[in-house]
Formats: C-alpha cells, sequence, structure tokens
C-alpha cells in the first residue's frame, strides 16, 4: 500500500481559475486531480441548457481542463475524479471520449461514469409513493411548486467514485456529488479503508472540505494578514497528501504563491459551516471540533486527530424551480453630495414605478460606497463622498412589470437628480429567478450506477 | 477598555439558502476566551439589528479557536431570489468584525490585547 496518496484541486467550482488543473499537474508530482464545478444552483443551468440540446447539460469547462492536462495525465497516470458531468455526465464523458481521440490517445483514457442521482424522470412516482420532499428550511411539501421544478439530484457519496477507480478508471466524471466525495473516495481506494470505519472516512471529508474551494485555503480570499500573502498572481492551488490512518497534510506546487498556514486552512475550515459536530455527508458523520491543525514547514499544515460516526438513512435533495423574475441596475452620482442625489433619484423612481401601478414582491436599493454591503453597521458616510453608486433592484411573478421596470432607470440621467452617469451598460437585463429547493430522501430510494468506456 | 474585534479575530463567511453562516477566529489562541465570553448569541444579534431578519446560532470550536455563528434571514431569501450585492453572505464576516467589546483594563493588558 501507498504510505502517501497525493489529491491535488484543481478547479473550486465552475468558472474557477481555467489555468489551475494543468498548474496542478505539471507544478510537480499528484496522483490525483480533484475538480469541483457543482454550486447550488449550476444544476438547474446545466438542466435548462440540456432541454435546448439534449447532448448538453455538463460542465463544458472540464472539456478544456482535461484538453489542458492530457498529455501529462496519459504520462503520468494522474487520475481525473470530477463532479462535471451535472444533469447528463453520460454525454460529458463522451465527449471526453472524443477528444482523447481528437488528440492521439484514443483507448488510453479509461472514462468512469457515476448516474443515478438524477431524480427529475422519477419525481412524479416518489411523491405519489409519499415521499413529500418537504423543504428543509420552510417545511413546505415539494407538490407547492412541483409544477415549476427543473431539476432534482440526490447528493451522492464516494462508494460508486471507488467503484470506478476500482474498475480502472482513469478519469472519473460524476452528476451531483457531494464536493467532498471527490477527494475522499481516491483515498478509500488506495487505502482500503472500510465503509464504517467512520474516523478515517471524517478525515476524507475534511480533507475535501479543505480543499474543495481552491485556493480559498492556500491564500485566496484570505484576511489574515492579507497585504503580506506572497505572489497572489502566481497562487499555488492546495494539495492534500494522505496517509493510511487518516491523518494529512495540506501543501502546494514549490514556487508558487500564496500561503498556506494553520491560519488560512483555519478560514476555510469554517466557511459555509453549520453545525460543527454533524457536518453530515452521505458516507459519514464528521466532527469538526475534533480536527486538529499543526504548522510543519513552509507551506505545510499537518491535520489529524478527526473523529467521525454513522451518516444517516438520507440523502440530501437539491431541486430547482423557476421562481419568478428579476432586474438590477445602477447609476452613479457625483460629488457634491453624491449620497443625497441617489437617494432623491431612489424616491424618484419608486414613485414612478408606484404610479405605474407595478407591483412586485420585492423592491430594494443599496448605496454602494456607502452601505450596500455593511448595511446600517458602516455608520455615517463622509459627507464629502466622491461618488454613490445607487444600485435598484426588483423581484416579482411578472416578467412584464419587471421588463416595464428596465425602461425607467435610463430616463433619470435627464430628467432626474444631476451629476449622474455611469449607464453605458444599458437597460438591466431581466433573469428568470431559478431557486433552490433542499429537502431529503431516502437513501434505499437511491441507486447509483457505474459505467467505464475507453 | 475598547477592543475592536478587527484587532484580535480574523473571519470568513458563506451561505447556505437565507443563512448566512460568520466563521470568528481569534489571532492568537490565548484571546479565544474572549471571543467566546464576549460575542454571546444576543451580542451578535443585537449587532446585526435591521441586517438580519431571524435567529443567530453560535456553536464553539475550541480546538480551532474559533465560534462559528448561523445568521438567519440574512440574505434576502438567499441565492438567486436575493437582490443583495452581498447575495451570497461573502462579507458578513467583515461587518461582525466592525464590533467593539469591552474588556477590563487588567485583563485587556495582561492578555496583551490592542486598545481601539
Amino acid at each position: 500500500m501507498k504510505q502517501v496518496v497525493r489529491v491535488a484541486a484543481g478547479q473550486g467550482f465552475w468558472g474557477d481559475w481555467l489555468e489551475a488543473p494543468r498548474r496542478q499537474v505539471e507544478g510537480g508530482p499528484v496522483d490525483y486531480l480533484m475538480l469541483d464545478y457543482l454550486a447550488e444552483v449550476t444544476m438547474s443551468i446545466l438542466q435548462k441548457q440540456k432541454e435546448r440540446d439534449p447532448k448538453m447539460g455538463y460542465a463544458r469547462d472540464f472539456i478544456g481542463a482535461i484538453e489542458s492536462v492530457l498529455p501529462a495525465i496519459v504520462e503520468r497516470g494522474v487520475r481525473v475524479i470530477a463532479n462535471a458531468g451535472g444533469v447528463n455526465p453520460v454525454s460529458c464523458a463522451q465527449a471526453v471520449k472524443e477528444l482523447a481521440a481528437a488528440r492521439g490517445a484514443a483507448g488510453k483514457v479509461k472514462i468512469g461514469v457515476v448516474t443515478g442521482d438524477d431524480l427529475l424522470p422519477r419525481l412524479d412516482d416518489l411523491i405519489a409513493r409519499g415521499h413529500a420532499l418537504a423543504n428543509m428550511d420552510t417545511g413546505e411539501p415539494l407538490t407547492t411548486v412541483r409544477d415549476r421544478v427543473l431539476s432534482a439530484n440526490a447528493y451522492i457519496g464516494s462508494t460508486p467514485i471507488v467503484e470506478a477507480l476500482s474498475r480502472g478508471a482513469q478519469v472519473v466524471v460524476t452528476g451531483r456529488s457531494t464536493d467532498t466525495a471527490l477527494t475522499m473516495a481516491p483515498l478509500r481506494f488506495e487505502f482500503g479503508w472500510a465503509p464504517d470505519d467512520w474516523n478515517k472516512l471524517a478525515a476524507g471529508i475534511v480533507a475535501g472540505h479543505i480543499i474543495e474551494c481552491g485556493a480559498q485555503c492556500s491564500g485566496g480570499n484570505c484576511l489574515i494578514d492579507w497585504r503580506d500573502v506572497p505572489d497572489l498572481a502566481n497562487v499555488g492551488y492546495p494539495i492534500v497528501n494522505a496517509h493510511p490512518d487518516g491523518t494529512f497534510e495540506i501543501s502546494k506546487h514549490p514556487g508558487t504563491g500564496g500561503r498556506i498556514s494553520v491560519p488560512t486552512v483555519t478560514e476555510q475550515l469554517v466557511y459555509e459551516m453549520g453545525d460543527p459536530h454533524a457536518y453530515i455527508t452521505p458516507d459519514v458523520v464528521a466532527d469538526f471540533t475534533t480536527i486538529r491543525l499543526e504548522s510543519v514547514g513552509p507551506d505545510r499544515v499537518r491535520v489529524f486527530g478527526i473523529g467521525g460516526g454513522a451518516p444517516t438513512d438520507k440523502l440530501k435533495v437539491s431541486i430547482a424551480y423557476r421562481a419568478g423574475f428579476k432586474a438590477v441596475g445602477t447609476l452613479v452620482y457625483s460629488w457634491p453630495d453624491a449620497l443625497e442625489k441617489a437617494q432623491a433619484a431612489d424616491r424618484v423612481l419608486r414613485e414612478r414605478l408606484d404610479r405605474l401601478g407595478l407591483r412586485f414582491d420585492k423592491i430594494m436599493t443599496e448605496f454602494v460606497g456607502v452601505s450596500a454591503t455593511h448595511g446600517p453597521l458602516a455608520g455615517q458616510p463622509n459627507a464629502d463622498l466622491p461618488e454613490v453608486q445607487l444600485r435598484f433592484g426588483v423581484r416579482g411573478e411578472s416578467r412584464a412589470a419587471v421588463e416595464r421596470f428596465t425602461r425607467e432607470l435610463a430616463p433619470l440621467v435627464l430628467n432626474g437628480p444631476p451629476s449622474v452617469t455611469g449607464f453605458a451598460g444599458g437597460r438591466p437585463k431581466v433573469e428568470e429567478i431559478v431557486a433552490y429547493w433542499p429537502a431529503l430522501i431516502d437513501k434505499t430510494e437511491v441507486q447509483t450506477a457505474v459505467e467505464v468506456i475507453a | 477598555m475598547k477592543v475592536r474585534l478587527v484587532d484580535i479575530a480574523h473571519a470568513r463567511s458563506g451561505d447556505k439558502g437565507d443563512t448566512a453562516n460568520v466563521g470568528v477566529i481569534a489571532l492568537k489562541r490565548e484571546w479565544y476566551p474572549i471571543l467566546v465570553r464576549e460575542l454571546s448569541e444576543r451580542r451578535v444579534a443585537d449587532h446585526f439589528r435591521g441586517v438580519i431578519t431571524g435567529s443567530v446560532k453560535r456553536y464553539e470550536l475550541p480546538n480551532l479557536g474559533a465560534l462559528n455563528f448561523l445568521l438567519h434571514g440574512a440574505l434576502d431569501g438567499g441565492g438567486t431570489l436575493s437582490l443583495k450585492t452581498d447575495a451570497q453572505g461573502k462579507v458578513f464576516s467583515t461587518a461582525l468584525l466592525r464590533m467593539v467589546i469591552d474588556v477590563p483594563d487588567a485583563e485587556a493588558r495582561s492578555l496583551g490585547l490592542p486598545s481601539a
């Protein structure tokens, strides 16, 4: 058995740095490249794409990422695990296969495809058999919004990925796997951890949580001593160096920028945390209050002591549904009296919308440069502000009403308060809102499947 | 003595639906008990009055010298529904660090806390 397995993070979300995957593979020795593409609402965007073209519905960036690392992973045997499959992992795998063939690597790259997370075709059957799929936040049953549902996917764990690896897949593509499973699966596979070895599985989850947001644990978006984080232009993405006993070190490639320290790793550990005693995943419930961190060298942090317990008998389900429309527009007002002018424009706009008889679920005004991010906590603004941005948004069920609002911003440039500019972007865009509905389902209702193609 | 939280802690925040989480981490391990004592759920709820519509829940992580706060009703519905600039709660971290706390002079001196 290997005594160390190196899992490198190359993508923290869909839209992350395109350079990162190649830098992770070429910058030094690694065994696995882990790419996380899916956020809460990504699945619904992909579902809309699939409705327009049945061959789409996966993260296209992933094909570019594979192209950028293909020669190196073939030569060095680096394996890639990604949840880039979205709502169409089979087409995603097919695209990887075609790319490999086009680049002279036909048949050299075995691709594992994990399916079974997509519950959309079974939704009515599940509801008919008594699964309420109640919203975890509000308790409402899914029937409330059933006719507006766009996608429904169960968060699946590491087991099918482990199976794909054991069947020789070099690239594993999944749909809605949990982010952490992408890191934990290769550790389970390499070290042969038993499916009920809770402490080790919990360690795999913690490792995944630390690196799943890419550079956010290695100096990116890092508040502590932020001015002194070296060479962010050349930031190194994190690598888990894991051991059979469930301990691991976080590092990055030599010669890269950024920083890995106890504080930078701690900032990432608390990111998007709920109850730290129970970080629930399909494989294990990890206890974040057991995690110990220790600096063991420059840009190297050891993580140990992690405990966990048995998982629940449920899986979380990510459901997306159409929830009306929104639009947000901005105008910039300059000195003197920038804030007063922006406030006057806000009043004019609200009165005009009211006179038009437009009704919205929500109208929101923000004054960027004064209070947009911290609200009243920001205190009294400097009276001499050089400029203030008025940011005005509406939300409602009626597309026509939201559309009409977008026509009311531009006229203010000539018929509202003075010293206004910053309208080059044109009319605000009307966006359809696709909202997120978290629910639970019995594990026994979700069967995953693994296919390996070459 | 008045002490600015931003001088004794760092923080990161994120979202889960309409809830923002803020992890607050003591800059020195010996300052963690000050955070535990001063940053009660009630104090943090008072701080965010008018900014969030729901309750505040606190969890302790002595192993990391950190507290985790869940701020419910923080994001105008959250995710794609929200009209807010900070729809994903990314800077609730720095909003919490605006807090100023009172620490008895002798204790502040013995712990080496920086004065506001």
